[in-house]
């Protein structure tokens, strides 16, 4: 069988696959990333115990691959009486594993801004949160781009893990098809033309968010 | 008739880094309207004790009071204060910063309106207008929308400055302004300062800028080894000090720039 005319035949399919993969990804983004900032958030300031159990928590976060944190939301909480759809499993775990993740590159970008930006801040009458939000997260944004890009494709490809769960992701679709027709090659290779220009797509917005940062000096090519 | 309230007044204030005394007991009063220069060797102890005024480095003893108000501590029961009182206490000083420390993912206009739309609730047009007024005095009328990172460093001062003024501080501290500096453009934020003096702005200037202190201070203190040993008008301290150590640390500086 024509190798275009079984994507063409299944397009429905690869439709509904890449609209359930967007929304993972984008909601996922979006969420992963204000979570991250309120945890830089809570970072701020002089260690203590509530701070250490913070970082304890993300680094557990980042050690654990993230097919075993599915499958413990999934079939695990299920045993101690919690229940989670498909959805809400996948959206849970792809905000806190990626959450954790762009947690810890703020918490990079905070530790190479100068002592002096807090404290020209502090000067000024700031408060410690309004400083953190006006002053201090807006410089770790824009200097963090090209690590955001990086932890951002890892979390569209952690959207593939989903299908596992029986999410129909992009996948998930393509599996279907494959299964159809026992014919894995095109189906594959067109979900990753697909996967690749979501990336495409990712890059471009991260590089108006580096030109805002070059035009202040913040990064340099 | 009472005595007017110090804007700063500082009594007896200790500080230590680790087991390094580093003042030893300061005393310190300056007038509404006082220019008044800090000088000393480096590592005397002058930019601590400015830093100890706005509270960015939490003295061990002794008191900070700003326009008569304990700077700090609540003065009911001498615990800290919160974050918010601090940061009340703190908008009514403004630092101009050695290293500058401006905001650079600012412009210049945005700079100066930070802190008055988001610390004072300043309305923005007003912060604005405001803000321009202040720009124009520093000279930087043609640089509102330039990022900091296109500044030169004298520039860069000036903004710091206009942003300080933004404030309507009772005092700037001024922290080391120039010497960051390159030689030729310390003259234009020197300029400025000596104008703000004229307008009458309560300043206290940490500096190695003899010339200036000379020039513009109402009075000179001379810190060495985290003690104020003299404290004078600039004539008597130039020319005639008291003070042996005084003598010694001018006639240095005299024989480097010679």
């Amino acid at each position: 069988m024509n190798g275009f005319k079984m994507i063409w035949d299944n397009i429905g399919l690869f439709g509904e696959g890449l609209q359930n993969t967007l929304v993972l990804f984008c909601v996922s983004g979006v969420l992963a990333f204000i979570l991250a900032c309120f945890l830089a958030f809570l970072l701020e300031g002089t260690e203590n115990i509530p701070r250490k159990l913070i970082r304890w928590g993300l680094d557990l976060m980042r050690m654990l691959p993230f097919l075993i944190f599915l499958y413990l939301l999934y079939y695990g909480l299920p045993n101690v009486g919690l229940r989670l759809d498909v959805w809400s499993a996948g959206f849970f775990a792809l905000i806190t594993y990626h959450g954790a993740y762009f947690a810890e590159i703020l918490r990079a970008a905070r530790t190479s801004l100068p002592a002096g930006q807090a404290e020209a801040a502090y000067a000024h009458g700031f408060i410690n949160s309004s400083m953190y939000w006006r002053i201090l997260l807006p410089q770790m944004v824009m200097r963090s781009g090209p690590l955001f890009g990086n932890q951002l494709v890892c979390l569209l490809k952690d959207t593939a893990f989903l299908s596992i769960i029986t999410l129909m992701d992009l996948t998930a679709a393509a599996s279907a098809v494959q299964a159809k027709y026992f014919v894995p090659l095109p189906p594959f290779i067109f979900v990753i033309a697909l996967y690749w220009s979501v990336t495409l797509v990712v890059e471009t917005l991260l590089r108006r968010l580096s030109r805002r940062a070059q035009k202040r000096g913040l990064v340099h090519e | 008739m009472n005595k007017p309230t110090p804007v700063v007044e500082v009594r007896d204030l200790h500080k230590h880094f680790g087991g390094i005394e580093v003042l030893k007991g300061i005393n310190l009063k300056v007038e509404r309207g006082q220019t008044v220069s800090v000088l000393g060797s480096s590592g005397s102890g002058k930019s601590t004790m400015l830093r100890c005024i706005n509270w960015l480095e939490v003295p061990d003893g002794g008191e900070i009071y700003i326009g008569g108000d304990r700077m700090g501590v609540k003065s009911a029961n001498e615990k800290p204060m919160s974050n918010r009182e601090l940061a009340a206490m703190r908008a009514r000083t403004a630092m101009v910063f050695q290293s500058f420390n401006l905001w650079p993912h600012l412009t210049v206009l945005q700079n100066v309106t930070e802190a008055p739309i988001h610390v004072m609730k300043v309305d923005r047009k007003d912060a604005h207008d405001h803000a321009v007024q202040l720009l124009e005095k520093v000279g930087l009328s043609h640089k509102h929308d330039a990022y900091p990172w296109s500044l030169s460093g004298g520039q860069r001062q000036r903004v710091a400055i206009a942003r300080a003024l933004a404030m309507n501080p009772e005092v700037i501290l001024f922290d080391e302004p120039t010497s960051a500096l390159d030689p030729e453009l310390v003259g234009e934020v020197l300029a400025v300062m000596r104008s703000l003096a004229e307008d009458g702005f309560t300043m206290i200037i940490v500096t190695h800028e003899m010339e200036f202190a000379r020039a513009v201070s109402n009075e000179v203190v001379f810190i060495d080894k985290g003690m104020v040993i003299e404290r004078a008008a600039p004539e008597k301290f130039f020319t005639n000090s008291d003070s042996e150590r005084v003598r010694q640390f001018l006639g240095r500086y005299r024989t480097t720039t010679a």
